[in-house]
């Protein structure tokens, strides 16, 4: 049996561990390290319930190989916030945006990409952006609400941070 | 669903990689680039190399965009390629296309040289490549070959790739006043194409004359047979002709010419038959963006 001895970081965290050739991403995260982000789904990269960021990157884990990834930054839904819930999360929880939540994790995920390059996408978008997350549960609706009100809601942060930034100056023309 | 046991080597270089398929000449061996096709083959399909190659080779996950061709290393991602301003530029058919593939995670994974190797009668990229003219980058131990689109899909999973060979990369000629458009019915349950059309349509704008002429056309549809192939009759049907409804109308009429019936493939979601019927519209739509988009650029007076 081959194996590999690979290091990860997952959430922050530095990580070593040993896997076959054929452990899939999801496995060793779920099985061998404990990060229970990503669900399993269909396991043939079509539900997207194993979405994780691999370097920047929303993936379907269940369709790489773990020592492929060896050396990699890894970010599973755990990892979104420090404490609490991330503004992501926060707008998925008030805008009902899961039931039963097992493709949450995922939809997280891939909303992360997706608002780090186009933080202020039309519906169509959030709809197009999220095409390979399937939910059994919600009817998209909520879905699309909730990433559309996380979108805002981080235009807002920018703007605070943006007028926090420009008040030192304002003081020091004085 | 886990795939049977297999031995795994990392590739750093070209070289390395050919030197190991080369070393493991008796064996089954596979090369991985993206995974999105191999790793799912392996789980399902009972696809079971004793070795895989996994290509981790930075210098085949590059764009190069030159004066009149743009090369595009074969471990270069959709993502990457869509998102690319140099291909986008140089090679609008390819990117457009690129971002037609499956869905943004797949996207994030999948590469070019995977894509077109794999050659899956649904695939959307071999309808650009074939459409762009472009020329399809080989590597074997002992030197290089070049193999035009036109020569590289033989058939399901069939290419012009040796078992000794690796795909290196894509180049595909520039052109100018053209307009280039990709039309996709997407499989309902697969994400890959029911039907695709990639059309390259080039005008001669003459002397100013108000009218403008398609110089000619370069027209592949993928999803329909077992390989993407040209549309040499729609092709004939538009060069020579004023770049007009009628035109593409008629060009359009030509996609079934092309394609035996008794090729077509056929499934749950859509007989042989709604092919060709799907065929002929997303011929027209491509044709019509192509068109659409020749006539949105001004005439070079
Ligand atoms: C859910 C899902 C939806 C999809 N939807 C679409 C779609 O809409 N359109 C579409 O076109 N595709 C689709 N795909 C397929 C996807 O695009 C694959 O990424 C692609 O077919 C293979 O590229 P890869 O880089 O993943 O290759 P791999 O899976 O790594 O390799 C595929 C094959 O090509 C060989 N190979 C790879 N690279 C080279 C090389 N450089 N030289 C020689 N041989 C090589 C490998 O040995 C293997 O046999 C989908 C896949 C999934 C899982
Ligand atoms: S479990 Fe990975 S995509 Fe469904
Ligand atoms: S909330 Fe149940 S699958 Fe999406």
């Amino acid at each position: 049996m081959a194996t590999h001895d690979i290091t990860l970081t997952v959430n922050g965290a530095a990580e070593s561990l040993t896997v076959e050739s054929r452990t899939l991403l999801v496995h060793a995260l779920r099985d061998d390290l404990g990060y229970t982000g990503p669900n399993v789904g269909c396991e043939s990269g079509k539900c997207g319930a194993c979405t994780v960021e691999v370097d920047g990157d929303a993936v379907k884990s269940c369709t790489i190989l773990a020592v492929q990834t060896d050396g990699s930054d890894v970010r599973t839904a755990a990892g979104l916030a420090d404490e609490g819930l991330d503004p992501v999360q926060q707008a998925f929880h008030d805008e009902h945006g899961l039931q039963c939540g097992y493709c949450t994790p995922g939809m997280l995920a891939t909303t992360h990409q997706l608002l780090d390059e186009n933080p202020d996408p039309s519906r169509a978008e959030i709809r197009t952006a999220l095409k390979g997350n399937v939910c059994r549960c919600t009817g998209y609706g909520n879905i699309v609400d909730a990433v559309e009100t996380a979108a805002d809601r981080l235009a807002e942060t920018d703007d605070e941070s943006e007028a926090r930034a420009d008040a030192p100056e304002l003081e020091a023309e004085d | 669903m886990f795939p049977a046991e297999f031995d795994y080597e990392r590739a750093a270089s070209v070289g390395e990689a050919l030197d190991a398929i080369n070393e493991h000449a008796d064996a089954d061996v596979e090369i991985l680039a993206g995974g999105h096709s191999l790793v799912p083959a392996m789980k399902t399909e009972g696809r079971s190399p004793d070795v895989v190659v996994d290509l981790d080779v930075p210098a085949l996950d590059a764009i190069n965009a030159l004066s009149d061709r743009t090369v595009v290393g074969a471990l270069t991602t959709y993502a990457t390629i869509a998102d690319s301003k140099a291909v986008r530029a140089n090679a609008p058919l390819l990117a457009e296309t690129a971002a037609e593939v499956g869905d943004l995670q797949i996207r994030n994974r999948g590469t070019i040289g995977g894509n077109l190797a794999e050659a899956h009668p649904g695939a959307d990229l071999p309808a650009a490549v074939l459409a762009s003219d472009a020329i399809v980058l080989l590597r074997h131990r002992d030197g290089k070959r070049e193999v035009p689109a036109t020569d590289f899909f033989r058939g399901d999973g069939e290419t012009a790739v040796e078992r000794d060979e690796l795909l290196t990369g894509v180049r595909i000629p520039h052109t100018d006043d053209a307009g280039v458009a990709y039309a996709k019915k997407t499989h309902p349950a697969t994400g890959y194409a029911m039907v695709g059309v990639a059309a390259v349509v080039e005008v001669d704008d003459g002397d100013g004359a108000a009218e403008r002429t398609v110089s000619g056309a370069r027209v592949a549809a993928t999803g329909a047979v077992d390989r993407a192939v040209r549309l040499p009759s729609v092709e004939d049907a538009l060069a020579g002709e004023p770049l007009e409804e009628g035109t593409i109308e008629a060009a359009a009429g030509e996609a079934q010419a092309d394609i035996e019936a008794e090729k077509l493939r056929s499934d749950a979601y859509a007989s042989g038959e709604f092919r060709a019927e799907l065929l002929s519209t997303y011929t027209a739509r491509a044709l019509e963006s192509a068109a659409e988009r020749v006539a949105d650029d001004p005439p070079t007076a």
